[in-house]
């Protein structure tokens, strides 16, 4: 579905994305896990042209996206942010029909799509005339979730979608999400430096550093043949004593 | 405060006029600012290499006083309406275009990634998302905006453009608390109720926010309506000074006696001139010595019947000094009749105009009428105090009076000119600060001795039986002796452009009263 070769991003100070290329299969769900300034983020918003690579090639459903205008391809891509990056003057009805609008779908059918995305989403009908502020900070991500799935695209890119939620929250909204066979069938790209999520989550994880994928493979591959002492340590983050 | 309430009954039409003017101005102005400003606003908060240059020119104009910003635009754009506008949209420009900036730069950097990221346009995202969330600061600009333009406003009064500012500055000119207050409270009141209903307008939910700046944006160009309201125009254009326009010697002496009918427009009594000058208006107030008359070849019109009280010109000296020194009287009085209206004017434009000195226009003068004489010299011991009201004619006038008595007599006379207002000099000649100074008769009348409306009645406005009356009671009252008449008349008058004038006939404020009521 999506097919990435040597993509490089040079900013003027640094390179934060350095020859990458990878590859996710149709339905697939692949995590780009690293620390913070590794290259993830930047190598997932090229995906949607947020940011212009300065060499390489994507490819999505076989098509280059920089053969399409920047937002007319993102209309085709979900795009979920920390905190569901709702607009605080649009009520969760309007948040949820914002994509199928701009695409211009009739009234009736955007109705219905927004009733089907609540109830899959056990979201309770009350939240619909709500604005962002009055909801809760899972209720804002499952609205946010719900924003990007609207106009069913194939593919949803994820950028720490649950880093705005407290751990307990956060695994709950996250089993329940990925639970829907809807985002079953959607090929996401995640970014996450949270290792448990990764491991949950993922079909594949993609582990970065330095602008660089060091290991990329099923989760339980990169726990039992790390190719590097970076690999392990990265991924055995269980907390341990000290002088241990 | 019985009386407040009487004047507000009594001049109900002008108020309601002259709010309206107002409100008009205040949001003409407004809507252009906005029409500009948030466009502009817009623009630098793309291109934020601007701003600073952007927001430091608007930061500028702002800084500029209102007055000074009036005096510069006067030049260029005459008087009435234009600069008026010009100066208050200008006022108005800074907040709104701050606030528009401020607005959209202070939208979070998430809320503006995810509206890119799900595929709006930069078009959308400022239209569906940085402009609605936006709107509260700039609404808040609007407010502050139209709270400065609503006190703006009042200056308008100074270049003829109207609104309340017409019954402060009339009001100001003649001393009358009412009439300052006619224009004041609901100046105040306009300000404090703007601010009041934007408050709340600023606070509602996001989404009746939107529907009540459109609404605002319906009501702008309403509001402005009402400054094209009052359309009916006379077939000549009045400008008066606003002291002219409210002192009963004025334009109320002129409606009762003659039944002139006009709109007036107010307007600062030393830009009317150059408004009639310049075709902006075609019938002005006045005094009719002033040197501008002949500069702008004006015509002063005939008052037959004698609706101005006659201002005419004389020393008034201490009875003190004319014993102590019994030369001097005979000499003042060898002016006597010489200064006719003509003369004095040609005098006051040599000054004004031809800019040259009042001590040069003085020996040419005495030189013509062959009073000068070159002064004796040696010791002058005995000394005469002469004062001066500070413009233009007595300045002149303590010249001549100078070399006058210098020439003849062995006296040494001090001026001290610049002594203000009448009350001051006035002041000085009962003390003994000063020995004379030339005073006019009207005002000896009217502000000195202020007889009782009755009285006035009884007293004929000729200039004759004024001087009379004058002279008499100054004797009995102030031991104070009115000397003989310098000849020429400074009163009140309305004046038209000569041309205009010659061409409908009009020679006297009869002949205009008949001229304006033909159909």
């Amino acid at each position: 579905m999506i097919e990435i070769q040597n993509l490089t991003k040079r900013f003027e100070s640094h390179t934060a994305v350095d020859g990458v290329s990878l590859n996710v299969g149709s339905g697939e769900t692949l995590v780009l896990l690293g620390t913070s300034g590794c290259g993830k983020t930047t190598t997932l918003k090229m995906i949607n042209r947020l940011i212009e690579p300065t060499s390489g090639s994507i490819r999505v459903a076989n098509v280059d996206v920089r053969q399409q205008p920047g937002p007319e391809l993102r209309r085709q891509i979900g795009y979920v942010i920390q905190d569901g990056g709702l607009f605080p003057h649009y009520t969760v009805a309007e948040a949820i029909a914002t994509v199928p609008k701009l695409l211009g779908w009739e009234p009736s059918e955007i109705q219905k799509r927004t009733h089907e995305l609540i109830d899959k989403l056990q979201l309770p009908k009350s939240v619909l005339n709500r604005y962002p502020s009055e909801l809760s900070g899972g209720q804002r991500q499952r609205v946010g979730l719900a924003r990007a799935l609207a106009a069913k695209p194939p593919v949803v890119l994820m950028d720490e979608p649950f880093g705005a939620l407290d751990p307990f929250t956060r695994r709950h909204v996250r089993r329940e999400l990925f639970g829907l066979n809807e985002l079953k069938e959607t090929t996401v790209v995640l970014v996450t430096h949270d290792v448990s999520e990764a491991l949950e989550l993922a079909d594949r994880i993609a582990l970065m550093d330095k602008g660089r994928i060091v290991q990329i493979g099923p989760p339980a591959e990169l726990v039992k043949q790390p190719a590097n002492d970076f690999v392990r340590d990265f991924l055995d983050d269980k907390p341990r004593r000290l002088h241990d | 405060m019985t009386d407040f309430f009487t004047f507000i009954r009594d001049h109900a039409d002008k108020l309601l006029e002259q709010t309206l003017t107002h409100i008009g101005l205040t949001f003409v102005s407004l809507l252009l600012a906005l029409l500009i400003g948030v466009p502009l606003g817009i623009l630098i908060s793309r291109r934020t290499k601007l701003a600073s240059s952007v927001l430091g020119v608007a930061g500028v104009l702002q800084t500029v006083p209102s007055v000074a910003l009036l005096g510069f635009l006067i030049p260029l754009l005459g008087i009435g309406v234009g600069p008026a506008l010009v100066a208050l949209f200008l006022y108005a420009l800074l907040p709104i275009i701050r606030n528009t900036y401020v607005g959209i730069t202070e939208v979070s950097p998430f809320v503006k990634e995810a509206a890119k990221g799900v595929g709006m346009t930069d078009n959308q995202i400022l239209t569906k998302v940085e402009l609605p969330l936006a709107l509260p600061v700039i609404f808040a600009g609007v407010r502050t905006a139209t709270v400065i333009n609503v006190g703006v406003a009042t200056l308008a009064a100074y270049v003829a453009a109207g609104g309340l500012g017409e019954f402060i500055f009339s009001g100001i000119a003649l001393s009358n608390v009412n009439m300052m207050l006619a224009g004041a409270i609901p100046a105040a009141l306009l300000a404090v109720g703007f601010d009041f209903g934007l408050a709340r307008l600023q606070r509602l939910s996001v989404k009746k926010l939107r529907i009540g700046a459109l609404a605002f944006l319906i009501l702008v160009p309403f509001l402005s309506a009402f400054y094209l309201l009052p359309g009916r125009e006379d077939k000549l254009i009045a400008g008066f000074a606003h002291e002219f326009y409210g002192r009963a010697d004025g334009y109320p002496g002129l409606q009762k006696t003659y039944g002139l009918q006009v709109r007036p427009r107010l307007i600062d009594q030393n830009l009317m001139y150059e408004a009639i000058h310049q075709g902006q208006v075609d019938i002005i107030s006045g005094y009719s010595t002033d040197g501008r008359i002949k500069a702008f070849d004006l015509l002063v019109l005939a008052d037959n019947r004698h609706a101005f009280p006659p201002y005419g010109a004389a020393p008034v000296v201490r009875q003190a000094t004319l014993n102590r020194y019994p030369d001097f009287g005979p000499t003042l009085d060898k002016l006597a009749g010489k200064l006719t209206d003509s003369v004095m004017t040609a005098l006051n434009y040599q000054a004004d105009y031809k800019k040259e000195a009042p001590e040069a226009i003085a020996r040419e003068f005495l030189k013509q009428a062959g009073l000068y004489k070159t002064p004796k010299p040696g010791e002058r011991t005995e000394t005469v105090v002469m004062g001066s009201k500070v413009f233009t004619e007595q300045y002149i006038l303590a010249e001549i009076y100078r070399q006058l008595i210098e020439g003849q007599t062995p006296l040494r006379v001090v001026t001290k000119t610049g002594l203000g207002g009448t009350q001051i000099c006035f002041d000085a000649l009962r003390t003994g600060a000063i020995d004379f100074y030339p005073e006019y008769t009207g005002t000896g009348l009217l502000v000195i001795l202020q007889p009782s409306a009755s009285t006035l009645q009884h007293l004929p406005m000729q200039s004759d039986s004024v001087y009379q009356f004058v002279r008499q009671q100054f004797q009995e009252k102030y031991k104070l002796d009115w000397l003989k008449p310098l000849g020429f008349n400074n009163s009140y008058c309305l004046m038209m452009r000569r041309e205009q004038a010659k061409q409908l006939g009009i020679q006297s404020i009869a002949d205009l009263v008949k001229y304006l009521g033909e159909k």
